[in-house]
């Protein structure tokens, strides 16, 4: 046993159905250090931190707190020795005050009352002691994020947290609010505290971590000084997969004098000052981590949410999306990520599925004629090859690759030009996923246009022909397909 | 497991049959008056206002809503209309189609502050429920109006050869409504909706406008059954539809349509609401207190959403 390491994952193994999210992954974590997890999405961070919180239960491995040996651990054990989370989302109630929010579940107490003025002055103690400034008796819901932040991290510093992780803590603030987090962070260093720190901004790492742990694809890679380290160094580790899958191959069917879709500065949801072209038969993938806005500005483009300022062209005419309704009858659809949430509808058959976006046109005097209704379902099961004993079957019932391709079918009945894929294989098995690539190569061909937006590194260059990378809501460059590199589309969706 | 499903599907359609059919038995051995042809038209003209609001209630729950309007619609129709009639010397057919845009008029309006404003079903109805019930009673004065034409008489109280004419209008609305739901694409629109309005918006579904126009529409059966009810009583009472949601929405979720939303059959709802009519008349027949019924009857209704939310628990754990 090592006296310096205050949290020990000895050979941690996870594994799922079909699925390993984390392969014999160790680390060690010093007294009074940052500690740095990076890794591309996917790479199994989260998995890895909800491991030591109980929230996730090992298959196999070892948790070594303070020289205590656990198999897994619980909620309750890890408050017990000392380990504490701060999630992306607070656990903070808002209608209460900084505060009773501290005290939380565990309030102090006169006899039978709740003795607000003596939790007060101990909420008082204990953001003095952070150096930070908040009047406990505010509502936590009228602070900003910055200070809800900091009232979580009293909370854990309170229940004696001894090792901190921090997952993307800095996605919601400010810059200002960034720095003054950053400012705790070092004190509760000074202090002894421990912290893991989770986060996609690079710039960030090298600022605060001590040492930097990398992951991918839920194996550890190389623990890095960050001192003697190097972003290239660290992207190169990130991202240094041998690319093994093969695509489909499809012919070049772009049209280059023909522009589908023009972005031209669209801004809203998140995003600003968006503008590329997208050339009919072109599929276009969108590049970026969680987080990047990609998904905000395909929902723009279908209308799903209205975007604020910029323009939208669709087959050379200025379109003003301001609902899905519209975009789909201009000619455009959207395959979205959820599949179970915003896809399908699953308590519906597969036939009502594949007409739902085209009922009001094939019924007359909204009278839905079921022949048509019928031979636009069949058609679409025959092409796709939608493997179900019958186009009456209810779409819960179908695998997620044919669930996707029901999907697809609903837009293709609704002979949408511009498809777009937010996420297409996700949760999808290989063999399904070879068929999904193989049906995009399919609507290439027949002069539909694709943006895709994918997460899998190796998903977007295959099935790309030209990429585009988000970072923060702001478009960080463009890559030719003969360009196309792991570590060029990393460097620019982490922006550094 | 489809097998399995299927299996449990089909059960779960057919059961509620099975409970009319036992039901009918147990009363029938209990009364000797009951299997009277005399009774079972009696039964039939009863429901026959259930029967027409559940039509508009099957929609809204459908959708995973809930309408507590229904009520106080009825009474508000029953008011205004014989006051039409009898105050203001309109024609019977001027002083229908006059209540009936009122009572849709009211549905539209919750169908606003549910679809627009986004209040919950529950209050935005539970509030229209107070306001009309009040207005009603403000308008008739807290005193029956009475003293119409007695051709209006027809609509309640006459036959069709033996059948009474609440009974077809009951029959042409069931139908009306499964014609609704079933061949027009704004039945597909309902279900869609009930089992998931976002992937139904995504779909290019108006999700405000479905849910705008089937509160409307509750409100435009609540108000039909709330002629029927004037016509067979010959007088509106300010208190004439007091607690009618109750039974009515009863009739439904007895009926198998999932409170949770996205399932459900127009042909069990007149199933449910048979049962609610036989339980009624059986209990009246048999000398059971109102009071009595009433516990009867919340039982019947705990009864019916459990066997449902019990049913969503199943399938939500396999979806």
């Amino acid at each position: 046993m090592n006296e310096e390491y205050v949290l020990q994952l000895q050979h941690i193994s996870k594994e799922y159905p079909g699925v390993q999210a984390l392969k014999d992954v160790s680390l060690e974590v010093k007294k009074g250090e940052i500690l740095a997890l990076i890794g591309e999405n996917g790479a199994g961070k989260s998995t890895l931190i909800k491991t030591c919180s109980g929230a996730v239960i090992p298959t196999s491995g070892k948790i070594i707190v303070n020289g205590k040996e656990f198999t897994s651990m619980s909620p309750q054990l890890a408050a017990e020795n000392g380990i504490a989370i701060i999630y992306q989302e607070f656990n903070n109630v808002k209608g209460l005050s900084a505060a009773e929010n501290l005290f939380l579940g565990n309030p102090i107490r006169k006899g039978m009352l709740i003795d607000k003025k003596a939790m007060e002055n101990e909420a008082e103690k204990a953001f003095v002691q952070l150096n930070i400034k908040i009047d406990p008796k505010k509502l936590c819901g009228d602070l900003t994020v910055g200070y809800q932040q900091m009232v979580e991290i009293a909370k854990a510093i309170k229940q004696n947290a001894k090792v901190l992780i921090m997952d993307e803590p800095s996605a919601p603030l400010t810059s200002a609010e960034v720095e003054s987090m950053f400012k705790v962070c070092e004190l509760l260093k000074s202090q002894g505290v421990s912290i893991i720190y989770i986060s996609h901004r690079l710039d960030e790492i090298f600022r605060l971590s001590d040492r930097i742990v990398v992951l991918r694809d839920g194996e550890y890679i190389k623990t890095l000084i960050t001192k003697e380290s190097h972003v290239d160094e660290l992207i190169r580790l990130m991202v240094g997969r041998e690319l093994t899958e093969t695509y489909p191959t499809r012919p070049d069917c772009i049209r280059h004098d023909e522009t589908i879709l023009e972005l031209q500065d669209v801004t809203g949801n998140g995003d600003t000052n968006i503008s590329f072209k997208l050339h009919k038969g072109e599929v276009l993938g969108l590049g970026g981590l969680v987080g990047a806005g990609r998904t905000e500005l395909a929902q723009m483009i279908f209308g799903a949410v209205e975007k604020t300022s910029g323009k939208i062209i669709f087959k050379g005419k200025e379109i003003h999306p301001r609902s899905p309704r519209q975009a789909i009858d201009a000619g455009i659809a959207l395959v979205p990520e959820d599949r179970k949430r915003h896809g399908a509808l699953l308590t519906l058959s597969v036939k009502n599925n594949i007409n739902m976006a085209i009922y009001n046109r094939i019924s007359k005097l909204s009278v839905i004629n079921s022949k048509k209704e019928a031979d636009t379902a069949s058609s679409y099961k025959t092409n796709l090859l939608i493997k179900t004993p019958s186009i009456h079957q209810l779409v819960r019932n179908l695998s997620g690759g044919n669930q996707q391709k029901v999907i697809l079918g609903k837009w293709l009945a609704a002979n949408s030009e511009l498809i777009i894929f937010d996420e297409p294989t996700r949760g999808i098995d290989v063999g399904a996923k070879f068929e999904i690539y193989s049906l995009i190569n399919n609507l290439v061909e027949q002069g539909k246009s694709i943006l895709l937006i994918s997460s899998e590194m190796e998903e977007l260059m295959g099935m790309s022909d030209r990429i585009i990378v988000l970072a923060e809501g702001k478009m960080t460059g463009e890559l030719q397909k003969e360009s196309f590199d792991q570590n060029a589309i990393m460097r620019l969706a982490s922006a550094v | 497991m489809n097998m399995k499903n299927n299996i449990m599907n089909q059960i779960r359609d057919k059961a509620i049959w099975l409970v009319l059919v036992v039901l009918f038995i147990a009363f029938a051995a209990a009364n000797d008056k009951f299997v009277s042809a005399n009774n079972l038209f009696t039964i039939a003209r009863q429901v026959s206002m259930f029967g027409i609001a559940a039509v508009g209630m099957t929609f809204v729950i459908l959708i995973g809503g809930i309408d507590l309007a229904t009520g106080s619609i009825i009474t508000l129709v029953n008011v205004v209309a014989a006051y039409l009639m009898v105050k203001m010397n309109f024609s019977i057919i001027a002083a229908i189609i006059t209540s009936l845009m009122l009572a849709t008029a009211i549905g539209a309006l919750n169908g606003f502050m549910v679809a627009k404003i986004k209040m919950p079903a529950i209050i935005a109805t539970f509030a229209t429920q107070i306001i009309f019930e009040g207005a009603a009673y403000i308008m008739s004065g807290g005193t029956p109006i009475y003293g119409f034409d007695p051709a209006f008489k027809m609509i309640g109280q006459g036959y069709v050869g033996p059948v009474p004419v609440p009974v077809i209008i009951m029959a042409v609305t069931f139908g009306v409504g499964g014609f609704i739901l079933n061949k027009t694409y704004f039945g597909r629109y309902f279900y869609a909706v009930g089992g998931n309005e976002e992937a139904s918006r995504l779909s290019g579904i108006k999700v405000n406008s479905v849910k705008f126009m089937i509160y409307a529409l509750s409100g435009f059966f609540a108000g039909l059954a709330g002629i029927v009810m004037l016509s067979r009583t010959n007088s509106a009472q300010p208190t004439a539809g007091k607690g009618f949601e109750f039974d009515v929405i009863t009739c439904v979720v007895l009926g198998g349509v999932s409170v949770s939303g996205g399932y459900g059959k127009i042909s069990n709802v007149i199933a449910g609401t048979l049962i609610i009519g036989i339980l009624t008349n059986g209990m009246v027949l048999m000398n059971v207190s109102t009071y009595m019924q009433m516990v009867v009857k919340g039982i019947v209704l705990i009864l019916a959403v459990g066997f449902d939310s019990i049913q969503n628990k199943g399938s939500l754990a396999k979806a």
